[in-house]
């Protein structure tokens, strides 16, 4: 149900050259970050699965663990840049 | 199976479906103006839009498809979910702010606007409108398969009402009508699998036979399947020869199969016979309702329960888990046997499962190679977990809603909501798919009902809501690739790559022509494809999307020394190459083709892990091939 119109005008935001900078390196070290930790999993799952298959907590195995780790990781990750990445028009201040 | 249709299930679809066309309507009604369609930007509030976007998200293949993949693989299903979710991650840190930075939100646009080439118009409204296609498959699958209980339709009518219904939204709703339906629909799926997974932990689990239903019977010996007067060995000829199973008829002529276990004992089947004349027979006689007719037995029970219990009473979130792992559950496995006369014949055979191997990767026919020694077995596993990761931040539907914020502060917050609502949706799945698998409920032919069957098992009003919500979704979805992809046709091919000169009137005009094109399309092929379980459909379509857009993106984005003749290969390369690969995959030739998976050319059936990096080789090449030359003054 979008529109039809895609050339509509979109008013574009202005940006501190230095905002920007600091926001894209932020979010690339996050997303490296949430990468290191997705790859983990793929990796103990595909060449380790007698360990992902183990209890870890109470008595839970830990893809089960791991598993909704990496969508709690995904909620936090957001918000940790929602938190930390600077806003434009105050500044550059958080 | 032959699914009995509910009155209150089709009063509460028909109240639901009014309703989402009278808002759409309503609201769209009120945004005439060519502008209006996106003049959502900066009225609709981020949380709202927050939501719209897992509105968008939770798609039919989310829901329907993942809960049916746990319900009948385990673990494997939510890998899915994973692999969704993290997609999310792409398109917050890499895209969505750089893309919202160039001010456009369609990947042609994106592009357009450091480039202006037509070459590139043209791969990206193909890429645009293939990956499209491919994502409206499963959607139209699973409003199939939603139908089908529901009102009592055969899959083609779900199909053809759902083509139709969304082909009427598509030239009418806009914008702020999506978004707020989107928003109600949202809200409504994630509150009503709580509210499932809630009463699902209060329930526990029990071994005892579940009303319309039973525990299939194990360990029979020979002796006590034929005492019956009458009963008679068939001897096992033609297709049926070295198989493992033992065909018994009965004095009334009834053939029952059973199953050879590796102890000697033999094991319940059910079948789905299909004559020539394409008659049905379940387990053995016609299928159908009333004197003389049969249907095959709704299944899914666990068969031990930790510590010899045959009940567990309520338990906790946690302990749903352990008790899952340390029980005994009873999945089903089928083949197919087609005998010389043509008699074609489904076996759906009991595979008694220990817990914790149900509850690790690898117990679905798709991920069974990742507990394979050989490394080339688990890169199908891995190819798929790539094109989970960075297909989202691919789709062109999904980006579009970043228009409708005001800024990049509420765009980022509104994902964040995103984000939250749809992580927390997809640990639901796994509670849901479980609790599917275990409540007595499952259709053996169709992964797809598996949540709608789990909330019946709780009372008809539930289930009537969660389909009805359900089947909105899928419109909802349905609707928005379909303009995308019209978009495409009439915006990018038409005005942009071809130069027709068309007015605003005629513009709208063969836009809603192409949306009507492209809507017949995917409904054909939603009846040509719905054997498949969607969610494999929509791996597919996040393979393509993958391939062919993320490496134009991200290295537009990230590398100065990219050219547009790069991109344009770059697309073009992703798409035919990914394309490709998975028509010739093993799952094409069996689901698609009805041939022979071992003859296939590709080694496995996810192309990303190829495709992907074979785009960005592609792109790199050919920009360092087609650099402007420096200019002269710097010599």
């Amino acid at each position: 149900m979008g529109g039809l119109d895609f050339k509509a005008d979109v008013p574009r935001e202005r940006e501190d050259a230095d905002i920007v900078r600091f926001n894209t390196r932020i979010s690339l070290l996050l997303f490296f970050v949430y990468v290191l930790f997705y790859g983990g999993f793929m990796a103990l799952s595909a060449f380790w699965p007698e360990v992902i298959g183990s209890p870890v907590l109470g008595g839970v195995n830990l893809s089960i663990i791991y598993g909704f780790s990496l969508i709690v990781a995904a909620i936090v990750l957001a918000l940790i840049y929602m938190k930390w990445s600077r806003k434009p028009g105050n500044g550059g201040t958080k | 199976m032959i699914h009995e249709t509910s009155t209150l299930a089709v009063v509460v679809f028909l109240f639901f479906a009014g309703a989402v066309l009278f808002i759409s309507f309503y609201l769209g009604a009120k945004a005439k103006s060519a502008q209006g369609y996106f003049a959502a930007g900066g009225h609709i509030p981020w949380f709202v839009n927050g939501i719209a976007f897992a509105g968008d998200y939770l798609s039919a293949a989310s829901f329907l498809g993942i809960c049916g993949m746990i319900a009948f693989f385990g673990y494997d299903g939510f890998l899915y979910s994973i692999g969704y979710l993290a997609g999310w991650i792409v398109a917050l840190f890499i895209v969505a702010e750089p893309l919202k930075r160039l001010g456009r939100y369609t990947f042609a646009d994106a592009l357009d606007n450091k480039f202006n080439s037509r070459g590139i118009k043209l791969a990206a409204a193909i890429s645009t409108l293939v990956v499209s296609c491919f994502y409206l498959i499963p959607q139209m699958v699973g409003a199939g398969a939603l139908v089908q209980p529901l009102l009592g339709f055969p899959h083609f009518v779900g199909v053809l009402v759902v083509g139709s219904i969304v082909t009427l939204i598509v030239v009418t709703a806009g914008m702020v009508s999506t978004t707020w339906v989107q928003f109600i629909k949202g809200s409504l799926l994630v509150l009503l699998c709580l509210l499932i997974t809630i009463l699902l932990l209060a329930r526990g689990f029990s071994t005892a036979d579940k009303e319309g239903s039973r525990q299939m019977r194990r360990g029979v010996s020979m002796a006590e399947v034929t005492e019956a007067p009458g009963a008679q060995v068939l001897p096992n000829e033609g297709a049926w020869k070295d198989k493992p199973y033992v065909r018994v008829r009965d004095a009334a002529g009834t053939v029952r199969i059973w199953k050879k276990e590796a102890d000697e004992t033999l094991s319940e089947t059910q079948t789905l016979t299909t004559l020539k004349d394409g008659t049905r027979l379940a387990n053995g006689v016609p299928q159908g309702k009333g004197e003389g007719k049969g249907d095959l037995i709704p299944v899914g029970y666990v068969s031990k329960l930790p510590g010899g219990k045959t009940e567990t009473g309520p338990v906790g979130p946690l302990e749903f888990f352990t008790v899952v792992q340390d029980s005994e559950v009873i999945l089903w496995g089928n083949e197919k046997i087609v005998d010389a006369d043509g008699v074609t014949t489904v076996v759906y055979f009991q595979k008694p499962s220990a817990g914790k191997d149900v509850l690790a990767p690898g117990s679905s026919p798709t991920f069974s190679k990742v507990r394979s020694e050989k490394w080339s077995d688990k890169l199908d596993f891995l190819s798929l977990m790539l094109a989970l990761f960075l297909g989202t931040a691919s789709l062109p539907h999904i980006l579009i809603r970043y228009y409708t914020v005001k800024d990049q502060v509420s765009a980022r917050k509104s994902t964040v909501v995103g984000i939250a609502a749809i992580g927390f949706f997809y640990i639901l799945t796994l509670f849901l798919g479980l609790g599917a698998m275990t409540s007595g409920t499952l259709d053996i032919t169709d992964s797809n009902m598996s949540a709608p069957l789990l909330a019946k098992s709780f009372n008809s009003f539930l289930f009537a809501v969660l389909s009805a919500v359900a089947f909105t979704t899928v419109l909802g979805t349905v609707s928005g690739l379909i303009m995308a992809a019209s978009g495409a046709v009439a915006h990018d091919i038409m005005t942009n790559f071809l130069k027709i000169q068309m007015d605003d009137a005629k513009k709208v005009r063969s836009a809603k022509i192409a949306a009507m094109c492209v809507g017949i399309f995917a409904m054909v092929l939603g009846i040509l494809f719905h054997k498949l379980n969607v969610n494999f459909l929509v791996g597919w379509a996040f393979n393509i999307a993958a391939s062919s857009n993320l490496p134009a993106l991200a290295m537009l984005l990230f590398w100065k020394k990219t050219t547009k003749q790069g991109i344009t290969a770059a697309i073009l390369v992703g798409m035919i190459s990914s394309l490709s690969w998975i028509l010739m995959s093993a799952q094409a030739y069996k689901d698609v083709y009805g041939l022979d998976p071992t003859t296939a050319i590709v080694p496995f059936s996810q192309p990303a892990i190829i495709t992907i990096p074979l785009g960005f080789i592609v792109l790199v090449i050919v920009s360092l091939l087609t650099q402007k030359k420096a200019p002269a003054a710097a010599a």
